[in-house]
């Protein structure tokens, strides 16, 4: 019985400070709750202690449920510093819509254990658990405004079709289980390897499989929850939903398929190529008429998991590279939208819808600037994270030959240009209305939004040492 | 231990352009002014400290690189920013920094008072680093940044004063001629990586003098890149048929005459060829183009400067004469030639550029020939020092002009072209006739200046302060004294090419070495009838414009039409006009603009752009906020998807 | 023995009806129950194929997806009770404030 505790510190500390915070709620008085963040805070830091003890070990660890390789560090380095971004944008929001509950600092640390598990997990019944662990924490996530119609509507949306799709996911476990006679991602691919002609019921797991993925990574035509539940969602959530549940997702599904099936990989390009099209093709179509700006970045965020999917169809080590640099990238951009978004929707998110942003750039430069830097990186023009990041995983793609698909990627995100300039257009030609209430950026949001545009014009300049770190990651 | 940092010095202008340019609005003169002196003074001072440790290395030795770090990486692209100093960038970034500090100098006194001070300090700094770029990168990439670089800066300084519509139209003009040339370097450089897989000057002459050891018979790809390059030459370095934004960007501030449009960035096409001459020396169809397009350049600017007006006007067509010389010497294959007469040419046509300047400003902004005239009481040190500069140009013996165009000479005629040497003494007549016809009208003879005439306020023009004498007296200096670097062979040991021939080491040696070169009696004979022919030119402006003025009206009157094509610069700008720019405009009004773009292009677009919208409303509205329908959609993913399998399965 | 077809088939069953019951109902009690039809139709096929391979971890994973649907159950309820609060509805068509 091998239970190698540091290869999971990680996820033990955060579970503890979670379950520490959970019993702390009914003794801390009701307007300090909030400050139970920064006990979360400390639980992600000693989350980052616990990824640094566990260095340099390769091997499978906890029963060979969980992989040590670069991969996985990678993955838990991402996402602790996700996690610590949307822990501190949170505070934030909660202290200015008066939700003075702790809770939300408990199942966030539980989310973060969740997609940890799914980046480095060896085994299908560790990434149902994860995922499940992630999913359902979300799910109380997304409805937690109580009284906010929309916020419960988002939450009842995403918990029924997330539901039903882990459904579906776990019946395509199940099969694949029954095919080959494990749920371990390594013994899967061998028994694959060793018996050449695949039974249906394999392919008909697999398939399921992908069906479950799909949903949480918001593929076409799994991706129909996304514009609502992002709009319901308190904007944190949105931001947790758009970058670290997407990512951990992303990341399970690129270990599943390169890892557990690269030997059926004619098989699942041929189902991705076509979701990857009605993807980019969707998120960025309908983005264009939207009027709300959240929504708008829901749909900008299925566009992206479309680019994300033209790499992960590519299959070879550069899309590897290509989609844990996009990742970032795209992590950097979309949190300091949202980040933007939630400054300018002040209380109660009241103005969250395009005309908001009139003239916003000449009032308030510094968010002008950085929703621009964001905006632009989005859009995919060079100088940017966001260029680079599309440029590796085209570039994949291309070194596979699949040009048509580059080829119609290249076409929606010409097309995406439109909605995410008229934001821009909008923020410096726009007339600005006068408010009843100002704008203000706290310190903390100012210093984390001043890192992200430094970071997102960085990786677009000097890509090199992300890119080098990606490739070491890239080979598992 | 500075030489192993010599790369550094493009970083001080860099500094000072960005602290000038984003805060000197907010600044006092004086401290735009000392900042903006100041980078280029380090710059410069490293340069000479990096030269001082260079000449000391052995000679197998002068060649350093230093790679900064790698900028892009992509399959088998590689493109550094690293840097080169060997004896030819060597050369350049003393010249480019040296000249850029004295002209820096010269335009404190030069733009006191006037508007806009920051912007161009800032915009001089900025050439100075794009500049330095251009001359120290190490790859044809990198160079293209600051070829660029410094086009651009070109742009903003020919139009400094862009309230004038002049100026305005001038930028304009320089910036897309520029660009037109660009068009062949970059393919050029972009055949230079598919032939030879690399950008990186070392890279490519080493693979080059493996690759072509015998020189080729037809005009192969080696043929193509250079003419390519040579294009993007013409564009940058004025020759034709691309040189007729020179004279236009006379509108701006003189000493930026001086310095780009005369010193350095114009030699930029010069350097490039220099830098390439292992690939030039193997391309004997596109070396015989350059020679033959820069002698004809050079004769053609020299007859129509003759006639010119404007002081400015005269200088400019002086330096596409003598570019065309550079040229010519490159065409021959004499590459060390050219960069000596680059040099001493940086000296004396700034010199001649700044000293005009000082006129100018003496005579509030008169820039008319025929409305100067007696100055040399007024400007002495003016007059001295740029009379030094006049007899450098005219290749009068002693002068660094002398040694520098006679060497281009002796080499031409040795390489077997006489016509082109007779073409060039041809022009070397002209050069003297030109420009003393330029000093005698200017500084000697009557004052025909109307503001003197009508008894203005302050009527005597006085000399210029410090700033702009000093700069002039520096560079008479280097006109005097410079050409001894670079003796003929039977006075001495040319000591510039040997300390060039290293960066000249991948040359093709195949150019069997002409006996003539050491035909000492033949050279000494071809250098008295080019002083000769000289002389003729300066006796004849002499009688034209000091002893007889009414000679030059007559002779005018005389040849209408002669003075007439001179006058109106063979009316190449009028061609130019005819024969491309309006059909191109009508072209473009008619056709492309009504009927291309506001039909076709227009109606693509914006029909697009309604689909597009029609679409996204469509796919909005599937979106009904049913979350059962949403479910549907997940099943009817997930039955499509069993589907396919259920059918390929085997 | 029973044959392991059998129990793939009556599985399907199971999940077919959930499915049917998540996209044709409208009570939104009655969604949650299908879907804890689905849930646990998979459960089936998980011992049968455990039992087929002679292999624990398929019953194993079974107990674990009893649980986790257990909490996700309770979670589902709790979120339509804050939807009962605000809307007043177990209609789930009328759950459609935000749509496009």
């Amino acid at each position: 019985m091998d239970i190698n505790y540091t290869a999971i510190l990680p996820e033990i500390m955060l579970s503890l400070v979670g379950i520490c915070i959970m019993l702390l709620i009914p003794f801390v008085p009701r307007e300090r709750q909030t400050h139970l963040g920064y006990l979360a805070l400390a639980g992600i830091v000693l989350a980052f202690f616990g990824v640094a003890m566990g260095w340099g070990q390769t091997d499978l660890a906890f029963s060979e449920m969980i992989f040590q390789d670069d991969f996985g560090q990678f993955s838990k380095i991402f996402f602790l510093f996700v996690s610590t971004v949307i822990l501190l944008i949170s505070m934030n929001y909660l202290e200015q819509e008066k939700l003075f509950q702790g809770e939300f600092f408990v199942l966030l640390l539980f989310a973060t254990v969740g997609m940890l598990f799914m980046a480095t997990s060896a085994d299908l019944i560790m990434t149902f658990l994860g995922l499940e662990v992630l999913s359902i924490s979300t799910y109380i996530l997304a409805g937690f405004k109580e009284r906010e119609r929309k916020s419960s509507e988002a939450a009842w949306k995403y918990f029924l079709l997330g539901a039903f799709s882990t459904a579906f996911l776990l019946y395509g476990i199940a099969f694949v289980y029954g095919a080959t006679g494990s749920t371990k991602y390594l013994q899967i691919a061998e028994a694959i390897q060793a018996s050449p002609d695949y039974s249906l019921i394999l392919f008909v797991g697999l398939g399921l499989m992908m069906v479950g993925f799909g949903f949480k990574v918001a593929l076409a035509p799994f991706h129909a929850w996304t514009p609502d539940v992002y709009e319901g969602a308190p904007i944190p959530i949105t931001a947790l939903l758009a970058v670290a549940s997407k990512g951990a997702a992303l990341l399970a599904l690129v270990r599943i398929l390169y890892q557990v099936f690269p030997d059926l990989s004619q098989q699942w390009q041929a189902i991705l190529w076509p979701m990857a099209v009605m993807t980019m093709a969707i998120g960025n179509i309908a983005a264009l008429t939207q009027s709300n700006i959240k929504r708008m970045l829901a749909y900008s965020s299925i566009a992206h998991a479309g680019y994300l999917l033209v790499g992960l169809t590519a299959h070879n080590p550069l899309a590897t590279q290509g989609i844990l640099f996009y990742l970032v990238a795209y992590a950097f951009m979309t949190l300091g939208a949202l980040i933007v978004v939630q400054i300018v929707g002040r209380r109660e998110e009241q103005h969250t819808t395009i005309e908001d942003y009139n003239g916003i750039g000449y009032r308030y430069p510094f968010l002008g600037i950085a929703l621009s830097v964001f905006l632009i990186s989005l859009a995919g023009i060079p100088a940017t994270a966001g260029f680079m990041g599309k440029l590796f995983v085209f570039s994949a793609a291309v070194q596979s030959q699949m040009y048509g698909l580059v080829v119609i990627a290249l076409v929606t995100s010409a097309i995406g240009l439109y909605y995410y300039l008229r934001v821009i257009v909008s923020m410096y030609m726009g007339e600005f209305k006068t408010e009843k209430i100002p704008i203000t950026i706290s310190m903390p949001l100012r210093i984390i939004l001043t890192l992200l545009v430094l970071g997102t014009l960085y990786l677009g300049i000097l890509p090199g040492s992300l890119l080098n770190l990606a490739e070491e990651a890239a080979s598992f | 231990m500075v030489l192993e940092h010599f790369w550094i010095l493009i970083l001080f202008p860099l500094v000072g352009a960005a602290m000038n340019g984003i805060l000197g609005r907010r600044f006092p003169h004086p401290v735009i002014a000392w900042l903006s002196c100041s980078t280029v003074a380090l710059s410069f001072l490293v340069a000479l400290l990096s030269f001082y440790n260079f000449i000391r290395l052995p000679e197998d030795q002068r060649i350093l690189t230093h790679h900064l770090f790698t900028w892009i990486q992509s399959g088998n692209f590689i493109s550094e920013f690293s840097f080169l100093l060997d004896p030819l960038s060597m050369v350049m970034i003393l010249v480019v920094t040296g000249v850029g500090f004295l002209i820096h100098i010269y335009s404190l006194g030069y733009m006191a008072g006037q508007s806009g001070y920051y912007r161009y300090f800032a915009y001089l700094n900025l050439f100075i680093f794009m500049m330095s770029v251009l001359v120290l990168a190490d790859n044809y990439l990198l160079m293209f940044v600051g070829w660029e670089g410094v086009g651009l800066c070109s742009y903003l300084l020919i139009g400094y004063s862009f309230e004038k519509r002049t100026a305005g139209d001038a930028a304009k003009k320089a910036f897309i001629l520029n660009r037109i040339g660009d068009v062949g370097f970059l393919i050029g450089v972009f055949l230079i990586f598919r032939t030879f897989e690399s950008v990186q000057y070392l890279t490519v002459f080493q693979a080059v003098s493996e690759q072509f050891a015998v020189m080729g018979t037809e005009f192969g790809v080696l043929g193509a890149i250079t003419l390519l390059l040579f294009i993007g030459a013409t564009g940058k370095s004025a020759q034709i048929p691309l040189y007729v934004w020179l004279p236009d960007a006379m509108e701006g501030p003189t000493p930026v005459s001086a310095l780009i449009h005369a010193a350095t960035m114009v030699t930029a096409g010069v350097y490039m060829i220099a830098r390439s001459a292992p690939l030039y020396s193997r391309a004997p169809e596109t070396l015989f183009i350059i020679a033959v397009v820069g002698i004809s350049t050079a004769l053609l600017a020299a007859l129509i400067a003759t006639v010119q007006r404007d002081i400015k006007k005269v200088l400019a067509y002086s330096t596409i004469s003598q570019l065309g010389y550079m040229f010519l010497a490159m065409g021959v294959g004499a590459f060390g030639a050219g960069v000596f007469h680059l040099l001493t040419h940086a000296f004396f046509k700034a010199l001649l550029f700044l000293g005009s300047g000082s006129v100018i400003m003496a005579l509030h902004h008169e820039q008319d020939l025929f409305k100067m005239g007696g100055l040399r009481k007024y400007l002495p040190v003016t007059f001295y020092t740029m009379w030094m500069g006049a007899l450098a140009i005219a290749g009068v013996p002693l002068f660094s002009g002398f040694f520098s165009k006679d060497a281009i000479l002796w080499k031409t005629f040795a390489a077997g072209n006489e016509a082109l040497w007779l073409m060039g003494v041809v022009v070397a007549g002209l050069t003297a006739f030109y420009v003393s016809r330029l000093m005698f009208l200017t500084f000697h003879g009557g004052e025909r200046s109307e503001k003197h005439h009508q008894g203005a306020p302050d009527p005597s023009p006085k000399e210029p302060s410090w700033s702009v004498t000093l700069p002039l007296i520096i560079l008479a200096g280097f006109s005097l004294l410079a050409g001894y670097i670079g003796l003929p062979s039977y006075l001495g040991n040319n000591r510039l090419e040997e300390f060039l021939a290293p960066s000249f080491r991948f040359q093709f040696s195949g150019q069997a070495a002409s006996a003539m070169e050491h035909a000492h009696l033949t050279e000494v004979i071809l250098t008295l009838v080019t002083l000769a022919v000289a002389f003729l030119g300066f006796a004849l402006a002499y009688h034209f414009y000091i002893k007889n003025p009414q000679v030059a009206e007559r002779l005018a009157n005389r040849f209408p039409w002669l003075y007439s094509l001179l006058r109106r610069k063979f009316f190449l700008d009028e061609i130019y006009d005819w024969l491309i720019v309006g059909p191109v405009q009508r072209i473009s009004r008619t056709i492309l603009w009504k009927g291309m773009d506001v039909h076709v292009i227009d109606g693509l677009v914006h029909g697009t752009a309604s689909l597009m919208q029609a679409w996204s409303h469509r796919v909005k509205r599937i979106q009904s906020g049913y979350a059962r329908l949403y479910a549907t959609w997940i099943l009817g993913g997930a039955l499509l998807i069993l589907f396919y399998y259920y059918w390929i399965s085997p | 023995m029973v044959d392991i077809t059998h129990y793939l088939v009556l599985s399907t069953i199971v999940f077919s009806i959930g499915v049917v019951g998540v996209l044709t109902r409208r009570n939104v009690i009655i969604i949650l129950m299908s879907i804890e039809l689905m849930l646990n139709s998979v459960n089936l096929n998980l011992v049968a194929f455990s039992d087929q391979l002679q292999d624990p971890s398929g019953q194993v994973f079974a107990i674990f997806v009893i649980t986790v649907a257990a909490a996700e159950a309770a979670v589902g309820l709790g979120i339509i009770i804050a939807l009962f609060r605000n809307k007043e509805t177990v209609n789930v068509d009328e759950i459609d404030l935000m749509r496009g």
